[in-house]
């Protein structure tokens, strides 16, 4: 029996008419060819989260960005006036990448008060324009101020920091956020700063994973053994109380179980021990106690407790009603692998409790985020094969359906602009 | 020279191979441990945690002494044990192949 209410058509699938009911061609998730046309059509249209604003804590604060899909590696620096920009990170001069640490595909972050080329010393400043040029006087009527780094658009929202590799973004970052996303913006986001980072090198196409995110119908099966076996509430499988796709966003509630009102037997003795697990500590900041962000409940359920949104095309933000969130994040690294990162934010914590509490819940995601790894290395497997290609999709899995929709949409529309 | 405060000496058996203060190294001190080992660490800290508790929230966090500090990776330690012991009866995860996810930040303790 149904827990929650579907939409008047009937089910979520149907509510968004263009979304079909048939199977779902999944050819996008194991061909190089879509692969390459993924890199123009989506990864250098599209506004890319890249951080927090909290790594740039001053003047002179920076990281590197590498994304391969787009064959670049990105700088963002922090200027003297406050201000966020980011560059290719490239020098002027002769190529050289410009800003990294012993390892050059690999990231970095510090704090400079100017970029020097490690090759032959030309130096530019936070604002990107070329400072210094080793033996100017060899070169020939060189102006330097044509020579600075160049610009990567940049822009900011709700703390998180976002670029656009276009010659000219298509729509602005708020625009091309929509009113469905930017509803969140009220979570005290820039009050969760502690951080709890993970990386993973995925062998399986980004697509599979966000897949393996937004929908719960692997649950129950799935995670069964993390729950102690009198925990019962899954047992009839997921309903999702909520779904909703806006433009190419989506985003989708779940009940959120409360371990906290659950009796003793039903809840890791451990978990009840720290007061963290799964969904998270128990106690909230003090300063969130009473905080009810709407956006985070837009079919207007008041008992969830869980909203994942997933920002086109590869960042996910899932909220929780105790004052934390986590961030997803894939990077394509080819048509059968990526790079996950994933970040969990909470205030910082009080006393050590806190910290053990946060520590729980960082260690009992890692499990459940491995078993899902593992099943998705294992459909690339399969499908790399190409005997199947279709797949029925159910009504617990209408996001998946929208999001292979939309990755097909964005290479027809720009194959016929080409 | 002993780990940990003086109250606890009764968890300073494990202090040698579990005060440890990253996850990188406490998760693979998991994958190398039976599971008696991990239950016997389980079941000491369990016991102890409120006491451990008490004893640690005394001080503030960017200004604890060595051994609250110890005691602290300690009992991040029994949480690193928690699934291993309750839930999976070993250090790993069923069916999880050559997954891996690499704590790259964690705030310092
Ligand atoms: S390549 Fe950078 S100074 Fe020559
Ligand atoms: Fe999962």
């Amino acid at each position: 029996m149904a827990r929650f209410p579907k939409p008047a058509e009937g089910s979520w699938t149907e509510h968004y008419p263009g979304l079909g009911t048939g199977p779902v061609s999944y050819a996008d998730s194991f061909t190089p060819e879509f692969f390459e046309l993924e890199r123009e059509a989506i990864f250098r249209r599209t506004w890319l989260h890249v951080g927090r604003v909290e790594q740039l804590a001053r003047a002179g604060s920076y990281f590197t960005k590498e994304i391969a899909v787009a064959r670049t590696s990105v700088v963002v620096v922090r200027d003297t006036d406050g201000k966020v920009r980011a560059f290719h990170n490239i020098c002027r001069h002769r190529g050289n990448k410009l800003v990294w640490t012993d390892f050059p595909q690999q990231e970095t972050s510090g704090v400079s008060r100017q970029m020097v080329c490690k090759y032959h010393g030309w130096r530019y400043g936070l604002d990107g324009a070329c400072t210094f040029v080793q033996q100017e006087s060899e070169f020939f009527d060189i102006d330097r101020a044509e020579y600075g780094l160049v610009p990567v658009h940049c822009d900011i929202w709700a703390g998180f920091i976002f670029i656009n590799l276009g010659r000219v973004p298509e729509q602005s970052l708020r625009e091309s956020l929509g009113p469905m996303v930017t509803a969140i913006e009220d979570y005290p986001f820039e009050r969760l700063t502690h951080r709890y980072g993970f990386r993973s090198s995925v062998a399986a196409n980004w697509k599979l994973m966000v897949d393996g995110l937004q929908e719960q119908y692997h649950a129950p099966i799935v995670h069964r053994n993390q729950r102690p076996e009198n925990f019962d509430a899954h047992a009839a499988g997921f309903e999702a109380p909520h779904y909703q796709i806006e433009g190419p966003h989506r985003m989708f509630n779940s009940p959120g179980i409360r371990p906290w009102e659950l009796p003793d037997d039903q809840i890791k003795p451990s978990e009840r021990l720290v007061r963290g697990g799964l969904f998270g500590p128990w106690d909230p900041p003090d300063f969130f106690a009473d905080t009810q962000v709407a956006g985070m409940r837009p079919g207007g359920h008041e008992r969830v407790g869980v909203a994942l949104f997933e920002i086109w095309p590869n960042f996910g933000i899932q909220l929780w009603e105790r004052g934390w969130y986590h961030t997803y994040q894939h990077w394509p690294t080819s048509h059968d692998s990526h790079i996950f990162e994933w970040n969990m934010y909470f205030a910082p914590p009080r006393h050590a409790s806190d910290l053990i509490a946060q520590e729980m819940t960082a260690v009992s995601l890692k499990e459940f985020a491995l078993q899902d790894d593992s099943l998705i290395e294992t459909i690339q497997l399969t499908l790399g094969s190409g005997g199947l290609t279709e797949f029925p999709l159910g009504d617990q899995e209408v996001l998946c359906r929208h999001l292979h929709k939309t990755a097909d949409e964005w290479i027809t529309e720009f194959k016929n602009r080409a | 020279m002993t780990k940990l405060p003086d109250q606890f000496s009764d968890l300073e058996p494990f202090a040698a191979t579990w005060c440890l203060p990253t996850e990188p190294e406490r998760w693979a001190r998991r994958q190398e441990s039976s599971i008696d080992e991990m239950r016997q660490l389980y079941e000491a800290v369990f016991s102890r945690y409120e006491a451990i508790l008490a004893y640690v929230d005394r001080f503030p966090l960017d200004d604890m002494p060595e051994e609250a500090r110890n005691l602290i990776h300690l009992t991040t330690s029994f949480v690193m044990v928690s699934f291993p012991v309750e839930v999976w009866n070993g250090p790993r995860i069923p069916d999880t192949g050559h997954a891996t996810l690499e704590r790259a930040i964690s705030p310092a303790v």
